[in-house]
């Protein structure tokens, strides 16, 4: 379905690419078994020490009519290895036949009178009962979104959705049938006049902001990045840096089959010695059977098992990802693994000699690895939706920069993009080539998250794998930095006091290249490319935006309730997103919000689930996730709101994308 | 070269530009010493360098004469190996670094100068660096390697000898200076004030046979 069957293993919808409506939609007009049931859910005390509060206590459950076909898509990551229970890749191929036509529909308005109704831009909008049958006893104990249960299946079948996710149900307090404009019936928020006391004055709590004395959960998350010392074997550190160890919150390992440790997030060799042993032991126990080991629980600690090839990655955490999201995770490791070596390279080294010690080939690519786990512990909406943002531009303005990039191309280009603090400007690719998001992560996260490329201060010129691309063999990229504070004429004069910009100010030219020897003629064409920006005023456009930063919720719709939303147009791969300011900066609050986040994003993609409005209360938040075949939204506001001013606020940030979307997606991009 | 346009002498000053390669053992501070150099720039926790970096940074030499150094600071891990010819192909000159705390990243040094001798420009000129001396100052039983032994071995093989400091800045303008001033100037073109960070050498072999000033274009 892709429109570049021959780029690569996977041209399909994880890829950035025209919106090509190739499936010629049938225009979902889906009524049909639809239910929904609501009920009042007070959090129950157990819940406190997980980290996904209360989540659920209202639900609205949309199931799709012909169940065969249609599940939410699946993060669309490359499938290289054997990942049993994605058979199809990426899910979301499956669903192709049923979107509507997207780029004959790109603005299905919805009006006002739809927020009513609440229907979804693809037509449907269907009757919704709450069937009797379902009792609460039934739904008991499954409102455990972040798996931090034992879910004996996982190991069994390797299904990672929760099958009875689409099954919850609460003490139903609303009879008969009804429809989603009941999301926006204040009354069935019936709270008792105390409650009500309590939220009309504070009316505008902001998510959790309330402090909450009980919830112990995220305390020690401001020392999670802090390095653990080496062991000192004379000095007897050993206990106290165990302690150390098991207070992070999350680790990543990542062993060889043979039991050689490779890579360890947290805590020197010696440290992690005995672990790696019991981790390989485990792991190889169930490899031999026909049933691998996809993950267990200790405690509150998920423990997710990810094999590829000759490698072992085991993600340890505590905070309450789904066992799809870690596995994610770790296959972007992997990625990162096979960006630095490539695939012929890694399966060479170990045919040859099982008991490979892979740390000397890894060798200075540590901190690549580190920073990408650090992205995902901290909480990345790109890697959570596996999709990527640009910097909003106007059509005509991104038409120049696009334009320019095309006039100054050079023959031995194959990708070029302008990137500014992780987010896209600009690409220019081959009409045959794709670029991938999974692709774009690791890029992105050596220039802006990792230090090495940054600090070396001056142009690079980097040998990298693109798995996505192709596993096989290198690429080679051109990259040089000019920061938006800087009104200086050249990039190589700008002052580079390390450190000192943060990563959102920094602007990046990247070329990418299959030549190796290309160097000088990318660089004449950066400087090209450059000095043709400043000239035509788009420069300051670029440094202008990057400077704006994103805008507020409240600058995109004025007097909402609504602190944060992220949207993923599915079409485009990409999200824009709203800036983390005021209600969610620094660390500990951006980890809230994600942990948030991580929840509805899998329930919503549980596998069975069928889950297409999530609406969430609990004791800090109450937060609404919905999911279309155009798009996936997540919305998170304070908790007093009322359920009406969330589904209006979700309402009018989705006309606003509908307005802006060309300006916040970079529709297609522009070919050669 | 064709970035660059016919060039007008400035009175008596003479410009050269050459192409400088770093190569040695990961972690002994070659982007450390090109850092302090370029940036006067010092960083006690950096990254391990991706690829390679490539940077300029000009000198005088005199009141007459100015040299820029277009700089390849390669990364020194094994898996880079084969890409190193691309970067010391057509160098001028090379700074082969080792730390002068650990033994082993001399034999490394060796090896390099050695593989320079044999596949690099015939008459490239060679710096060995002996760097991290900050460390032995402070405490002298660091030291792996005595300056006398590298010295020697230097000398045999005729390459110019500093031990430096990229912390501390001690000998990293001298290394660069005696470089520069050891590279065949007389062939030096003129300046070119548009030349700019734009000239650029290419990286493809030249005729055998040129070198000097960067195969400019007078
Ligand atoms: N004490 C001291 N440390 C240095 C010196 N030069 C580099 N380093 C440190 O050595 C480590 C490796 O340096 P780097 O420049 O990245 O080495 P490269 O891999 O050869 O480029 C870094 O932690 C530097 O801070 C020096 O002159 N003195
Ligand atoms: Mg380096």
């Amino acid at each position: 379905m892709g429109s570049s069957p021959t780029a690569s293993r996977s041209s399909s919808n994880n890829c950035i690419r025209q919106p090509n409506a190739s499936g010629q939609a049938s225009q979902a007009d889906d009524h049909g078994n639809t239910t929904m049931t609501v009920g009042e859910d007070q959090m129950s005390a157990e819940e406190v020490e997980a980290p996904q509060e209360g989540m659920g206590a209202v639900k609205a459950t949309v199931e799709d009519r012909d169940d065969d076909g249609y599940r939410p898509p699946l993060p669309p990551r490359p499938n290289l290895s054997k990942t049993p229970e994605r058979p199809t890749t990426p899910g979301g191929l499956n669903t192709s036949h049923r979107r509507p036509s997207l780029l004959s529909k790109p603005t299905t308005a919805v009006s006002s009178i739809d927020i009513q109704t609440l229907s979804f831009p693809d037509g449907s909008r269907g009757t919704f009962s709450t069937p009797a049958s379902r009792s609460v006893s039934e739904s008991a104990a499954l409102d455990t979104p972040g798996s931090m249960t034992p879910k004996g299946k996982h190991s069994q079948n390797g299904s990672e959705g929760d099958d009875t996710t689409s099954l919850m149900s609460y003490a139903p307090t609303m009879k008969g049938t009804g429809d989603l404009a009941s999301l926006l019936n204040d009354d069935i928020n019936a709270q008792s006049p105390a409650w009500r006391l309590l939220s009309s004055k504070a009316d505008t709590v902001n998510p959790f902001e309330a402090i909450d004395y009980e919830n112990t959960s995220l305390l020690n998350f401001e020392n999670e990045f802090n390095e653990i010392a080496p062991v000192d074997s004379k000095g007897g550190n050993e206990e106290e840096l165990l302690t150390q160890f098991k207070a992070k919150y999350k680790h990543y390992l990542c062993l060889s089959s043979a039991g050689k440790p490779i890579y360890s997030r947290h805590g020197d060799q010696n440290l992690i010695n005995g672990y790696i042993g019991i981790i390989q032991t485990l792991i190889s126990f169930y490899e031999g059977s026909k049933d691998p080991l996809h993950g267990f629980t200790a405690g509150g600690t998920r423990f997710v098992i990810f094999i590829a090839g000759p490698l072992y990655f085991v993600a340890i955490s505590r905070l309450g990802e789904s066992d799809a999201q870690l596995r994610s995770q770790l296959e972007a490791l992997y990625m990162q693994i096979l960006s630095t070596l490539t695939l012929p390279t890694l399966t060479h080294l170990f045919s040859n000699r099982p008991n490979t010690d892979l740390r000397r080939p890894l060798e200075g690519t540590e901190t690549l690895l580190s920073s990408l786990a650090d992205t995902f512990t901290k909480g990345s909406p790109s890697a959570l939706l596996s999709a990527l943002e640009c910097l909003k531009l106007r059509k005509s303005q991104r038409y120049v920069i696009n334009n320019t990039l095309l006039k100054a191309r050079t023959e031995k280009l194959l990708y070029g993009l302008i990137v500014a603090g992780g987010r896209l400007v600009s690409v220019v690719r081959p009409k045959r080539h794709s670029l991938h998001p999974s692709d774009l992560q690791l890029i992105f996260n050596m220039l802006f998250e990792a230090g090495g490329v940054k600090a070396g201060g001056g142009e690079n010129w980097i040998p990298l794998c693109l798995p996505g691309f192709n596993n096989r063999g290198y690429l080679y990229m051109y990259v040089s930095f000019l920061s938006a504070y800087d009104d200086g004429q050249d990039g190589e004069e700008r002052p580079s006091t390390p450190g000192s910009s943060a990563r959102e100010d920094e602007i990046a030219v990247l070329l990418i290249s299959a030549e190796k020897e290309s160097f000088y003629e990318l660089k004449q064409m950066r400087d090209d490319v450059v000095s043709q920006l400043e000239k035509n005023g788009s420069m300051d456009i670029i440094k202008a935006a990057v400077r704006q930063g994103r805008p507020s919720t409240a600058d995109i719709v004025p007097g909402t309730q609504l602190r944060h939303f992220l949207y993923k147009s599915r079409a485009n791969v990409q999200y824009t997103m709203p800036s983390f300011n005021p209600y969610f900066n620094g660390l500990l609050p951006q980890r809230r919000l994600m942990n948030l986040y991580n929840n509805l994003h899998a329930q919503i993609h549980a596998k069975h689930s069928h889950l297409k409005v999530l609406h969430s209360v609990s004791r800090d938040s109450v937060s609404l996730a919905w999911s279309t075949p155009l798009f996936e939204f997540y919305c998170v506001a304070g908790p007093n709101a009322s359920r009406a001013s969330i589904a209006h606020g979700a309402n009018k940030v989705i006309q606003w994308v509908k307005r802006e979307e060309e300006r916040v997606f970079i529709i297609g991009g522009a070919v050669f | 070269m064709a970035a660059r346009g016919p060039g007008s002498r400035a009175g008596n000053s003479r410009f050269a530009q050459f192409k400088l390669v770093l190569l040695g053992e990961s972690a002994v501070g070659k982007s450390s010493l090109v850092l302090r150099f370029v940036k006067d720039q010092f960083d006690d926790y950096r990254e391990s360098t991706i690829g390679a970096a490539f940077l300029t940074q000009t000198i005088s030499l005199d009141d007459s004469t100015t040299v820029k150094f277009e700089i390849w600071d390669t990364a020194g891990q094994e898996r880079y190996k084969s890409l190193a010819p691309m970067y010391y192909r057509n160098a001028n000159c090379a700074v082969v670094v080792y730390d002068i705390t650990q033994a082993s990243s001399l034999d490394k040094a060796k090896a390099w100068v050695k593989e320079l001798q044999r596949q690099a420009n015939e008459n490239i000129i060679i710096a060995l660096a002996g760097n991290k001396l900050d460390l032995v100052t402070e405490q002298p039983d660091k030291r792996a390697i005595p300056a006398a032994d590298a010295e020697a071995y230097a000398r045999e093989a005729g390459l110019l000898f500093f031990e430096t400091s990229a912390k501390t800045s001690e000998n990293v303008k001298e290394l660069f200076t005696a470089i520069a001033k050891k590279l065949p100037l007389d062939q030096a073109g003129p300046r070119n004030p548009r030349s700019g960070p734009r000239a650029g050498v290419d990286l493809r072999p030249e005729a055998p046979g040129t070198q000097g000033a960067g195969a400019c274009s007078c």
